[in-house]
């Protein structure tokens, strides 16, 4: 039998010219190269050389995806409104280059609360990843910058957070931003959804005051026809808030809008 | 993106019952020799009339068009088939194939379980520089071995894409058992979508595939059944851990049909035989993904062999079968039968299918699959502590598995562990012998971007058939059972111990051992003519087939000397096992998951025997 054939030949011939008996025997030491790399340890074995570079495994590709999440028309009494909010990310299990952007086109045709951002992003634990870089606010309304700083992931629970601090020669900024996927089924879909901001300070060329500023929160029913499309229905609330709201009310816009939403949610 | 990943579950339907017309839908190639002869007769897969025979074969690797789904495609083959043609050598002949590669892009067979000289195993970058378009690389090696195995590419995705085929060696001495009759039974799993798509998927969401999760609905039932206090605390233990008991296979019958030597359940592969007859099967899981159930309704199956070695003959009922493993059995149908193949996917989200019949065309009932299993606490690596798994104890204490031969390492005997403490987890902890070496690794292990998860504690399952296999009224078939007909080679005690967690962060679709990829990690290094002990501890909530290429892993079941000797060996999730290496080929080897995708991302080692 196959055994007793490797062990009367193959193991046999293997152990007759190389161990010493009991097998205890111990790795030759592959002389390091001679010279700066000094012993790390004195029998630091060869590194392995795979024939012609070749990996027999690919575990560092680089990995592209896009995600709109929200890209949705809003009725409310007051007419339309259009909104967006998406991310896309390219690159390894650890470190990627991580694009975030959203706007809305409001009830008056401009678009607005357009933020715009391109962050490193380096996975830190299991579930959360650090991300750094900057965040424009590029709309109809006057372009700032900010330095951001932030973590996303997944909470425990299956919570979807994402919290980012914001800087700027004009004070700091804060949003948080949270969902949660309801399995009515394993295609229907409830998902709450919610995003706040705060400021430092105020902004009146942008509407942003003190505090908390502004919130937009959504309640959508998608179904996810497939995975990478799915039509949804909702309804969101959007709001301004303590100054942010004198503002808007100066300025005769609506402090508060409640709307019927229908968008799809994609990603590829 | 791949428009046929599209269509969802709807399709699914379609897949199963429309017609999967492939290339050998119509070839049945039934045998037509007389039931008389004993010479064994082989189906192959491939509607070639006859496996292969002789020690010379040219193998030219090239696409073929397909059709299994109702999609025409393009598969890679072998000579113009998928599954590759059966190869059938002869134990004690020197082998030599001439692969000639007309893909556009490089290729490899690597020969599943045999034993080879090094620079003959085919995995690129290790053993040789892979097979360049329009190159031919010449194979030659002695065959010092018998048994069923098979052959695949080692490049790439190659294998899910069809680069796949069967090989037998027949003994010099002849079989122990004797058989009429004579199956390769092919089980794998086909996808029209890209398998480059299918990663990219995971790798953004990791629940892509899973279409069978816990919904609103299931935990109102839930609530009825067990009540809402039980209800909310399971949810909340699950969601503590951001894990979910439905995740039972990565990839599932939502994009696979599951085929046996190449055909889907619709075009119903068959092999005739006559009643009375004994008929060898021989079962080789060629899946990039996919554990499966067989089982063959009215009919006992006698375990014959495990990974091409003889075992003491076991019968039984059902056995599962993970990737990359073969088990040869032998039925023997007294009435005419049609006898129903039945290969469900663990997750049970489709099946193989196939039919022995004394004549063509008939077709059996085919089985409703079994409920699909939930993942427990146990399979969290948190010992037996739960109720599903508190049972899945219970039935070990019952079982034929021999305490004696338990690592010295400390694998968990539950044998001598009553159901009281077991019961009484912080007694449990305290009472465990392996539980030192366990939060040994504990100590050792965090968890972190690349590690969801570490057992607390890892237990012996080795006497447990298998998620979803439990109490289910049918003899299933355990490692625990399976006996060598011969003890061992090697009698040496192991000179040391490697230990390796087998991990993995689901939530990312990262897995490698101890925490580290393929290329973040140190080989392992074994000294030619050594003797050691590998110890798994899986902290992953999936099994894990790990096959050591070019050795043998000789698994301590509990069977004494006469260990079965494996290449590939599937680890539950939450298990502790261990198994004996003889490093008597030197060179470098592979070793990695079996699970294709899972390799690919990282679990993989390369092994420098020297
Ligand atoms: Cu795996």
């Amino acid at each position: 039998m196959i055994r007793g054939l490797i062990g009367g030949t193959v193991l046999a011939a293997g152990l007759a010219t190389t161990v010493p008996g009991t097998g205890r025997a111990q790795s030759v030491p592959a002389r390091q190269s001679e010279g700066t790399q000094e012993a790390q340890t004195a029998s630091a074995p060869a590194p392995v050389v795979y024939i012609n570079g070749i990996q027999p495994v690919m575990d560092h590709n680089i990995y592209m995806h896009a995600l709109l999440d929200q890209f949705e028309a809003r009725f409310g009494a007051d007419g339309g409104q259009f909104r967006y909010d998406g991310q896309a990310w390219f690159g390894t299990d650890y470190d990627k280059l991580w694009l975030k952007s959203e706007g809305t086109v409001g009830t008056n045709g401009k678009f607005g609360d357009g933020d715009h951002e391109a962050l490193y992003d380096r996975a830190i634990s299991r579930y959360f990843d650090v991300q750094t870089g900057v965040r424009l606010d590029i709309d109809n309304g006057p372009t700032r910058a900010w330095g951001a700083i932030g973590v996303e992931g997944l909470a425990l629970y299956f919570f979807n957070v994402e919290a980012t601090a914001y800087f700027s020669d004009r004070g700091a900024a804060g949003r948080l931003q949270g969902s949660y996927d309801i399995l009515l089924t394993n295609r229907l879909i409830l998902q709450p959804q919610v995003e706040m901001n705060f400021y430092s300070a105020s902004d009146r060329a942008r509407g942003v005051g003190t505090g908390l500023s502004d919130i937009d929160t959504g309640l959508r029913l998608r179904y996810e026809w497939h995975r990478k499309f799915a039509p949804y229905i909702g309804v969101s609330y959007s709001g301004t808030f303590g100054q942010a709201a004198d503002m808007a009310r100066s300025r005769h816009e609506r402090v508060q809008d409640l709307n019927f939403t229908f968008g799809i949610r994609t990603w590829f | 993106m791949s428009i046929r990943s599209l269509t969802g579950r709807g399709a699914i339907t379609r897949r199963r019952f429309v017609i999967g017309t492939g290339l050998w839908g119509a070839a049945l190639a039934v045998p037509q020799r007389s039931a008389g002869a004993y010479a064994p007769v082989y189906t192959p897969a491939s509607g070639r009339p006859d496996p292969l025979p002789g020690t010379r074969f040219d193998l030219t690797v090239g696409s073929v068009p397909v059709n299994i789904t109702g999609a025409r495609m393009h598969a890679v083959g072998v000579n113009g088939s998928t599954p590759a043609p059966i190869l059938r050598w002869r134990q004690g002949d020197t082998v030599e194939l001439n692969v000639t590669n007309r893909l556009d892009e490089p290729s490899s067979i690597h020969w599943h379980g045999i034993r080879v000289p090094a620079d003959m195993d085919g995995v690129p970058g290790l053993s040789f520089g892979g097979i360049a378009p329009g190159d031919t690389f010449t194979y030659r090696f002695p065959l010092h071995q018998s048994g069923t195995y098979w052959y695949h590419s080692h490049s790439g995705f190659q294998e899910q894409t069809g680069l796949y085929g069967a090989l037998i060696i027949d003994p010099r001495d002849g079989y122990a058992q004797h058989f009429d009759r004579d199956y390769v039974m092919v089980l794998s799993d086909w996808t029209d979508v890209d398998p480059e798509d299918i990663v990219s998927n995971l790798k953004f969401q990791s629940d892509y595939y899973n279409f069978r999760q816990r919904t609103v609905d299931t935990f109102f039932r839930d609530a009825h059944r067990q009540g809402l206090g039980a209800t909310i605390r399971d949810r909340l233990q699950w969601g503590a851990m951001n894990m979910a008991p439905t995740d039972i296979l990565d990839v599932s019958g939502i994009i696979y049909t599951y085929l046996i030597n190449g055909q889907s359940p619709a075009a119903n592969w068959t092999g005739l035989f006559r009643p009375g007859e004994r008929i060898r099967l021989r079962f080789i899981n060629a899946s990039a993904m996919t554990l499966f159930d067989v089982r063959i309704p009215g009919l006992t199956m006698t375990v014959v062999q495990a990974d091409g070695n003889d075992v003491e003959p076991i019968p039984v009922d059902e056995f599962r079968i993970g990737p990359a493993e073969t088990y040869d059995v032998i039925v023997e149908p007294t009435a005419d039968g049609p006898y129903t193949v039945f290969a469900q996917a663990e997750d049970r989200t489709g099946y193989a299918r196939g039919t022995l019949a004394t004549r063509p065309g008939l077709a059996g009932p085919v089985p409703p699959m079994d409920p699909r299993p939930l993942r427990t606490m146990t399979d969290m690596g948190m010992g037996n502590m739960d109720m599903k798994g508190g049972m899945a104890g219970m039935e070990m204490g019952s079982s034929p598995g021999k305490p004696g031969e338990a690592p010295a390492s400390g694998g968990m005997d539950m044998d001598h562990m009553d159901m009281k403490e077991a019961n009484r987890p912080g007694a449990a902890a305290m009472d465990m012998p392996g539980m030192a070496a366990a939060s040994r690794h504990k100590t050792e292990l965090k968890p972190g971007v690349a590690v969801q998860s570490v057992a607390m504690m890892p237990i012996n399952r080795l006497a447990e058939p298998g998620d979803g296999l439990e109490n289910n009224g049918r003899r299933v078939l355990t490692y625990a059972d399976l006996q060598a007909t011969i003890s061992g080679a090697d009698p040496r005690p192991p000179s040391r111990e490697i230990t390796l967690h087998l991990t993995g962060n689901m939530e990312r679709f990262i897995w490698g051992f101890d925490g580290k990829k393929f290329s973040e990690a140190e080989p392992i290094r074994l000294t030619l003519g050594e003797r050691v002990r590998f110890v798994l501890i899986n902290d992953t909530m999936m099994e894990h087939p790990i096959h050591l290429h070019g050795l043998w892993s000789e698994l301590e079941n509990g069977q004494g000397e006469c260990r079965p000797y494996k290449h590939t060996i599937t680890v539950k999730p939450g298990e502790r096992l261990s198994y004996l290496v003889t490093a008597d080929e030197p060179g470098l080897w592979a070793y990695h998951c079996h699970l294709l995708y899972h390799m690919e991302v990282g679990m993989f080692r390369t092994v420098v025997v020297s």
